[in-house]
């Protein structure tokens, strides 16, 4: 065996190894660094082995732990020796020692390009491994190209392109758009009929990366995934050599049930047929054997398998046989099937339908809570998160408590993170969800964030018979010997507003609860000591009759921190007192806190934020967001039908939490403070509003509204600016003076209707207004969903509809009150008289404290009313020609078009129903797509359009566009134009200068009222 | 797969591979963090350790742990064979193989790595493929070494 061969490098380990401690290791290492430096120096005396001897010495020493940087151009160096041997050295120490973003990588560029285009194969290997394993966005620069040709050459041998195939896969992973993958779908078809087992494995890495990128263009392989699939199930016609413990290559199985998953469905049924019949042959006979590889083999198959299943949106027999292997799988003795299997089960709560028959693992579930692996404990935990709803959150909250005391530290902030959401999301009643948070607080003070506390006091303080309940916890709990300091900071807050509930209770008089109280304020940090002082203030106001000996002990207390260092606490201190000694001046000011405005739970903003942070891109989550949010306006009729099942913990918002994209409903203008807040300049009320300082960084007089204030600032374009984006979308038509602001953009909540036929149109803190659109030839039917957010009504509720000319559009009744969380469905008529690309405006307004106006163009856009249909070559080339020129057929010159490839192109154009006919034109270049246009005057109308870019200059296009009609010729002609210069909104005045092809019936849209103004806002 | 790292039951490492742009200094601490986190796990839990959203695959094989970083959304089995596989053509490669041959070869098993994943990606899943190309490299580089010693002994051989 052809084993090490370097005699200076087995020494140099050697001594390394018998260095008897660290300090020893470093001075043998210093001195090899030393030695190996003064030779690089003198480099003329030393050979090409040497010179590979010090190269690998460096690369130990680096794994070692010690820096080598000055050695990196050594390694980089050797990539140009002649010889194989020092070349493969440097190759591989350089990929091995440098990353991408290293500058020395820049200066192999060209070495590496000569080695990939030359003709020696054992070269072109080493070349392709070093870009495939650190290649930049340089490298993918300029060697992408010939990448792509080792890897469809026919002369290479396989060891040559299934490297490449990897190479490409990395380089196009880092950098899509340098790497030009435009017309591969075809050469990905072909190289999966490739033979070579290895071949077919790289290539199907680099399909799963391009179908993970742009899905459309690859249809063509779907039903060769298939194939292959079931080629390797069946086991027909695999090399020994390539099964893996009997099974066929499980990885290449895995990898094509990946790339299976990135296409959104299968539409062919034959495919499909057979594609479920391999995965139910996978799902059924995969058996547990005793061969521990084996095992793990055919179970990776087969948790892909189920993978999959869960995407194709499979029957619900297929389904429930996958939740019931599932069920299985986490009750084995195997940890990491356990692992595994509680792992999908999470995954597979995103499918509906399955979470009923979940449930009935609970029970397994929890003891996995007390797996011995953390790995396990973790996934249970979020299991158990996820499948968790009204029906059994005290089962599993309860459950969390419990672990919560025997947790280890790892877990445990997730863990009371996770119990607080849960018990607020879906508490069956509110004195459970206030045990819940205060035993939580017991258990694990440390990790109760501010958060947490603040919202027990928001529902304690917004529900008055909630009040005594709470005041008597708070009470038992300051019984115990040691508290954490939240639960003091809680529980003074608590018995501040509301002991007075609980006089006449024994161990309950304003005395005793102050010296229970006062009793931890030696033990509490300065944050808490403001919240101590206003629960003095606020027991003794309470205290009617007055206490004499009560009042001096306070005072007392005030007095002496009069001189505080904390200016808060000082601050309070002095107040009160002044307050204090006031006698009745003090019941009003020290009244009890009003009722907080509704807010969206900063924790569940918390957690959808981690949520999203660590999303993983798999093509199940995607699938699942595309699924929520086409869901949107159905779940927000939820409530609307009465029967919100949590209504009663006024302030949790159920319905679409992930809808609302800005911690919201902010009353605090209007109502937040009432008379309380005597917002005075000079000296700031030793405020009410407690629980605004605790919550607001802008602490003292800081009303929640103020908080809110600055937060508002940061959206783009308020005070009624008109900022250049913001302009676009919500016009300063008017005097409109709207305080109110919107949540989201509304220009791209514009843009994304025009695509979809449901979503929401517009949103604030008071109302959503959802559209849900259903279009058939020249008629459309729109729904609004006017949603009241809050807990009070909306009243002068008004909807204009200002149609433009070509369209005909009725609104139903709009009623002029919205009541309280209700939402009202307005459906609007819609008739396409004939070719227009103007909009309709929707002009909007309520009355919630302030009048708000807004308008705002309504997705019944030009688009809306085309169907695709696809035509062959012997339909479109007579067409073609039969249409001769203008103004009929308009051909246009179209520059500053956003760079697109032709296949983003392509995609494009379907998501506007121009449906593009692949093959019609033979330049790679050029595009044709076809569709019909439907509207009263033109009834059904054939256009076909046809683009011819330029491939050295993406930013302009030739464009010709023909139908049956001038009108429609130009409309669709512009709208396309629209879509392919850079910005779609930009603005195109009211009046676009027009070419003489201009029909006669443009002008009398001009004038049109309605159109003049969505012009306006355009 | 971001990167594979073989440890030692000591906390040394054997060999590291990147194949996401970590900085050095990163490197240093993903390997740390990643030796406190996997050593100290007992023998009987399962192969896989979530960290920094990530998932860290591992098998221990008598005094040395193989890790492979991957996705959340990978397949994590899948991976964990891939470790054997790997450890398989080692074994075939230096005939039993034991940390020592890793220690002193270190050099080898970057080779065979290099033949078994590209970009983090498997490129062979044949042990006969990978085999037989590890052979074909050892003899160019012979061929070169008895080439340069010939040529050293004729030039020897002339200055006498």
């Amino acid at each position: 065996m052809a084993l090490s061969g370097m005699r200076g490098l087995s020494v140099f380990i050697s001594d390394v190894r018998n260095c008897p401690n660290k300090e020893q290791e470093r001075l043998r290492v210093d001195k090899e660094l030393g030695n190996i430096r003064t030779r690089f120096k003198n480099e003329k005396g030393l050979t090409p082995y040497e010179k590979k001897k010090y190269v690998w010495k460096m690369l130990y020493i680096y794994m070692l732990g010690y820096d080598v940087d000055f050695g990196h151009m050594e390694a980089v160096s050797l990539i140009s020796a002649p010889k194989y041997p020092e070349k493969q050295v440097g190759y591989i120490v350089t990929s091995s020692l440098l990353n991408e973003n290293h500058d020395f990588l820049r200066l192999a560029i060209n070495t590496v390009r000569n080695d990939i285009i030359g003709r020696n194969e054992t070269f072109q290997c080493l070349a392709l491994t070093l870009v495939g394993n650190i290649g930049g966005r340089e490298f993918a620069e300029s060697l992408a190209p010939d990448v792509q040709k080792l890897l469809i050459s026919s002369s290479c041998r396989p060891l040559v392109r299934k490297k490449a195939a990897l190479c490409l896969l990395r380089l196009y992973r880092k950098n899509p758009d340098v790497v030009n993958v435009d017309g591969w779908s075809d050469r990905m078809a072909q190289l999966l009929d490739e033979r070579d087992l290895g071949v077919l494995t790289s290539s199907m890495s680099l399909l799963v990366a391009l179908v993970a990128n742009n899905h459309d263009a690859y249809w063509s392989c779907l039903p060769k995934c298939v194939k292959a699939l079931e080629r390797l199930a069946r086991n027909q016609d695999i090399p020994q050599e390539y099964t893996y413990y009997g099974i066929p290559s499980p990885w290449l199985q895995v990898k094509t049930m990946r790339a299976l998953q990135y296409f959104p469905t299968i539409e062919d049924p034959n495919t499909r047929r057979s594609l479920f019949e391999v995965l139910q042959r996978i799902l059924m006979g995969t058996d547990v054997v005793k061969n521990v590889n084996k095992n793990n083999a055919s179970h990776a198959v087969l948790f892909e398998a189920l993978a999959l299943v869960m995407h194709l949106d499979a029957e619900k027999e297929i389904m429930s046989q996958c939740v019931a292997l599932l069920g299985k799988f986490i009750a084995v003795r195997e940890p990491n099937i356990r692992y595994l299997g509680l792992e999908n089960m999470t995954r597979m709560l995103m499918v509906t339908d399955v979470q009923d028959i979940i449930k009935r693992h609970q029970a397994q579930i929890i003891t996995s809570l007390k797996d011995p692996d953390i790995s396990i404990r973790r996934r249970a935990l979020d299991l158990l998160y996820g499948m968790c709803d009204v029906s059994n959150t005290k089962d599993i909250v309860e459950e969390l408590l419990q672990y919560l005391s025997t947790a280890d530290f790892a877990m445990r902030e997730e863990l009371s993170l996770k119990a607080a959401i849960l018990a607020e999301k879906f508490a069956p009643d509110l004195s459970w969800y206030v045990d819940v948070i205060l035993q939580l607080i017991d258990k694990a003070g440390d990790f109760v964030s501010d958060d947490i506390w603040f919202r027990v006091v928001q529902f304690v303080t917004n529900n008055e018979d909630l009040q005594p309940y709470a005041a008597v916890k708070a009470r038992e709990y300051l019984d115990k010997p040691a508290i954490h300091e939240t639960m003091v900071k809680v529980s003074a807050y608590i018995l501040g507003e509301y002991s007075h509930l609980l006089a006449r209770r024994p161990g309950c008089s304003p005395k005793e609860i102050f010296s229970i109280i006062h009793e931890k304020l030696p033990t509490v940090s300065t944050s808490t000591i403001p919240i101590l002082l206003s629960t003095y203030a606020k027991i003794l106001m309470h205290t009617q009759p007055s206490d004499p000996e009560l009042q001096n002990q306070i005072w007392a207390i005030f007095r002496k921190y009069e001189s505080c260092i904390d200016a808060e606490i000082q601050q309070r201190a002095v107040e009160y007192f002044a307050l204090s000694s006031k006698g009745a001046a003090l019941m009003d000011i020290m009244a009890e806190m009003p009722k907080f405005p509704e807010r969206q739970s900063a924790l569940i903003k918390k957690a959808e934020d981690t949520e999203t942070d660590t999303a993983e891109q798999s093509a199940l989550k995607l699938r699942a967001q595309q699924q929520t949010s086409n869901a949107l306006v159905v779940t927000d009729q939820r409530p609307a039908n009465g029967t919100p099942p949590v209504s009663e913990l006024g302030l949790v918002k159920v319905p679409s939490m992930s809808n609302v994209d800005h911690s919201s409903a902010d009353h605090g203008v209007t109502q937040a403070n009432g008379t309380l807040t005597v917002v005075d300049p000079q000296p700031p009320e030793p405020s009410a509003d407690l629980l605004g300082d605790l919550l607001g960084p802008l602490a003292i007089e800081g009303p929640p509204g103020s908080a809110v204030q600055s937060e508002r600032n940061l959206v783009p374009g308020t005070e009624g600016v008109p900022n250049a984006d913001d302009a676009l979308a919500i016009a300063p038509v008017g005097e409109q003076t709207n305080t109110v602001q919107p949540i989201g953009n509304i220009a791209e909540r514009f843009q994304a209707l025009c695509l979809k036929d449901s979503g929401v149109l517009y949103e604030d803190p008071y109302i959503q207004i959802g559209i849900k659109a259903d279009w058939r030839a020249h008629q459309g039917r729109l729904v609004l969903f006017l949603g009241n957010k809050n807990t009070s009504p909306l009243v002068s509720v008004q909807a204009l509809i200002l149609p433009p000319s070509h369209l005909k559009m009725e609104l139903s009744l709009v009623p002029d009150t919205i009541p309280p969380r209700a939402q009202v469905q307005c459906p609007l008529e819609v008739i396409n008289l004939r070719p227009s690309r103007d909009v309709g405006v929707l002009d909007f307004s309520y009355k919630f404290g302030t009048h708000v106006n807004v308008k705002l163009r309504l997705p019944a856009v030009l688009n809306k009313f085309l169907q695709p249909i696809s035509v062959s070559a012997e339909e479109f080339f007579p067409q073609w020609r039969s249409i001769s020129g203008p103004p009929l057929k308009l051909q246009e010159v179209v520059r500053g078009v956003r760079p697109m490839s032709v296949a983003e192109m392509a995609n494009l154009f379907n998501s506007f129903r121009l449906i593009v006919c692949p093959g019609l034109d033979p330049n790679a270049n050029n595009l044709v797509a076809s569709t019909t246009f439907y509207s009263e005057s033109t009834r059904a109308m054939l256009c076909l359009i046809r683009i011819e870019t330029d491939p050295a200059d993406r930013t302009q296009l030739r464009m010709t566009v023909a139908s049956g009609e001038p009108t429609l010729t130009f409309e669709l002609k512009e709208f396309i134009k629209e879509q392919l210069v850079s910005i779609p909104t930009v603005s195109r005045g009211p009046a676009p200068p027009l070419p003489q092809t201009q029909p006669t019936s443009a002008p009398a849209a001009l004038s049109d009222p309605g159109a003049m103004l969505a012009g306006l806002l355009h | 797969i971001h990167f594979v790292l073989l440890i030692s039951r000591q906390g040394k490492v054997r060999l590291t591979k990147w194949y996401s742009p970590y900085s050095q200094k990163e490197r240093a601490k993903v390997i740390r963090e990643l030796s406190g986190l996997i050593l100290t796990r007992g023998p009987k839990l399962c192969n896989f350790v979530e960290w920094r959203g990530l998932k860290v695959v591992y098998k221990r094989y008598a005094s040395l742990y193989f890790c492979m970083c991957i996705n959340q959304g990978d397949n994590e089995l899948e991976v964990l064979e891939i470790i054997h596989h790997f450890v398989e053509i080692l074994d075939r490669y230096f005939g039993s193989v034991c940390e020592l041959d890793l220690i002193f070869n270190f050099h080898k098993a970057y080779y065979i790595l290099d033949e078994l994943l590209i970009a983090g990606e498997l490129q062979e899943s044949s042990k006969k493929t990978v085999a037989r190309l590890i052979a074909a490299q050892d003899s160019l580089v012979e061929a070169a070494k008895e080439q340069a010693s010939s040529i050293s002994n004729m030039i020897a051989q002339a200055a006498k």
